[in-house]
């Protein structure tokens, strides 16, 4: 990582929208607009300049009891130029974000992960489905405000009490 | 070789077909673990895939919520089982940058040695089982043998053959042990004629060549696309290697190459393997003639235990310090850090974010083989149903870290 990303074409081309939280550990970080983030991707994917042309990362975080209070964060590397940046796009409740599924197929998966550990709903996203979870699991597991040990059921006596959700349907629907 | 006939279907005569629906897995023992490949076949080809995982998720990222950063190593062995010394590495790695320490000279060696036996030891697996999946069983004894010597190494080392936990946040847990050079040079020396033994094995079998050459393509730019990292990715013809493009600890210093293929099937990815463990026997052998002496552990006693106990026991300070070292844990500054390493199934990074306490506040793990395993989507030939188990036995996907 001998030369340093010319972080000013991006800021050139999207100007108020990001704010620049400067390269630390190696990895330059920004954030942006969560509205941005398909235009974003782009730019950065194909700016012959910057090539990004690697997803490494899509996560969710929840800053629960913060507002806004759900983030979402990608992780770009560029191949050719030896480059990491983050991407960091704050989310209100309920959060939605542009799928970048177009962009980078391997988004693919990173997205149902988000979805189903935190509820971030992916516009665009082709088969938002829980990955992790089964099918019929209520609420997002890695919630701040999810126990940890789940709440408490029939299939899982020592849960945390509170608001019971409703009794999973474990006749398998829609499960070929 | 006798010429395979395709069968073609017959022009213009409508045939009453209907697409058929498989279940391969949870429970195959060709799916390395407990994953479940939905099918669709159109006769013997197959249509489309959906994989079904989770049937092993133990939520490690909501758990570390909760543990202190030195109770997090041993869920991070329980990643990638089969070489839980590089996770430990990545996540070490992780914290330190976040705390700005530097493991010493002779850790950063002890470590690397370490990952790159891991790197072996998981090669070894994929190495023999691709085979056996393929009905050559012979190759994987022979694998199991030579993964039994590094078992024993990891033994001797840590006293664990499996889950060693061997890193600690600023060096490694124990010095080696004596001996330990003595039984790794031997293996060095036996282990190179062994890889050639496994090439024997399988270069000239037709039945293996003929059921991975060609099978299970993925370009360059599929590979990038879909997120393949490690070997995966340089079978394809793509040459990235962390530990060259990004060193950490002394990978600078190190002399190895990257092994590459251009084919992008699934022998290429078998073969990557086997040279990347050849590959790994040099740097082992680099790391022991450059081991320096000096400690093994960084000298804080706010983030490691004290090498010398005895100051334990006479000073109250240090008394002090232990106590609330092995209590609590040690606060990490805030900020967050997405730290990679080359792991042996790809790029393993932990992006850490941290709110100032003993515990972090988001831990992410970007696990290999959780996005390798999304190469099923990116082999561009339809192939019959036996050749799905070839390209899921060359991706190598380790299920327990699929599933974090």
């Amino acid at each position: 990582m001998s030369v340093r990303m010319p972080f000013n074409l991006i800021t050139e081309r999207f100007g108020e929208a990001i704010e620049d939280l400067g390269l630390a550990h190696g990895v330059h970080a920004f954030t942006a607009a969560p509205e941005l983030i398909l235009a974003l991707c782009r730019f950065l994917k194909e700016h012959p300049a910057l090539q990004f042309n690697f997803l490494s990362d899509i996560c969710g975080v929840d800053h629960y009891p913060d507002v806004p209070r759900f983030e979402a964060v990608y992780h770009l590397y560029s191949l050719p130029n030896k480059w990491r940046v983050r991407i960091k796009c704050r989310l209100g409740d309920p959060p939605q974000i542009p799928s970048v599924i177009g962009v980078w197929r391997t988004a693919n998966w990173h997205e149902r992960e988000a979805w189903d550990m935190y509820g971030i709903r992916f516009e665009g996203h082709p088969d938002l489905r829980r990955i992790y979870m089964w099918e019929g699991f209520e609420g997002f597991p890695q919630r701040k405000d999810f126990p940890l040990r789940g709440y408490k059921d029939k299939l899982n006596p020592f849960g945390a009490e509170g608001p019971p959700p409703s009794q999973p349907d474990l006749a398998t629907k829609n499960i070929p | 070789m006798t010429e395979v006939t395709e069968l073609t279907r017959p022009e213009g005569e409508a045939l009453d077909t209907k697409e058929v629906l498989l279940n391969l897995g949870p429970q195959h023992p060709s799916t390395h673990g407990v994953l479940r490949l939905v099918l669709e076949l159109e006769g013997e080809y197959v249509a489309r895939v959906d994989p079904h995982i989770g049937y092993l998720h133990r939520g490690t990222e909501k758990l570390a919520e909760s543990f202190t950063y030195t109770q997090i190593f041993p869920l991070t062995d329980r990643l990638d089982y089969l070489c839980p010394p590089s996770n430990n590495l990545a996540f070490a790695l992780a914290v330190e940058k976040l705390l700005g320490i530097e493991a010493p000279i002779r850790a950063q060696y002890i470590r690397v040695l370490m990952a790159e036996l891991a790197r072996i030891s998981g090669h070894l697996l994929i190495t023999g089982a691709l085979p056996l999946d393929l009905g050559a069983m012979t190759a994987l004894l022979y694998a199991m043998r030579e993964r039994e010597m590094i078992m024993d190494l990891f033994e001797m080392i840590s006293g664990a053959r499996m889950h060693t936990s061997f890193c600690r946040v600023g060096g490694v847990r124990e010095d080696l042990p004596d001996g330990f050079f003595v039984k790794i040079r031997e293996f060095c020396d036996i282990f190179p004629n062994r890889i050639r033994d496994y090439e024997r094995l399988v270069e000239n079998n037709r039945v293996f060549l003929k059921r991975t050459q060609g099978i299970g393509v993925i370009s360059a730019k599929d590979a990038i696309d879909l997120g393949l990292s490690g070997p995966n990715l340089r079978a394809s013809g793509v040459d990235w290697d962390i530990r060259r493009d990004e060193p950490y600890e002394i990978y600078d210093r190190l002399d190895f190459n990257v092994i590459t293929r251009e084919e992008g099937d699934c022998y290429a990815r078998w073969q990557c393997r086997v040279e990347e463990m050849r590959e790994s026997v040099r740097i082992i052998e680099q790391c022991l003639d450059q081991m320096p002496e000096g400690p093994f552990q960084i000298d804080m006693p706010t983030i490691a235990f004290p090498v010398d106990k005895d100051k334990v026991h006479c000073s109250m300070e240090a008394l002090i310090q232990h106590f609330d070292l092995s209590a609590y844990g040690f606060k990490v500054p805030k900020g967050e850090v997405y730290s990679a390493i080359e792991a042996p199934k790809g790029e393993l990074g932990f992006y850490i974010i941290s709110d100032g306490s003993e515990k972090p506040f988001r831990m992410k793990v970007r696990a290999p083989s959780f996005v390798n395993l999304q190469g099923l989507f990116g082999t561009s030939n339809a192939h019959y149903l036996a050749d799905m188990i070839a390209v899921l036995g060359s991706l190598d996907p380790v299920m327990a870290e699929v599933d974090k």
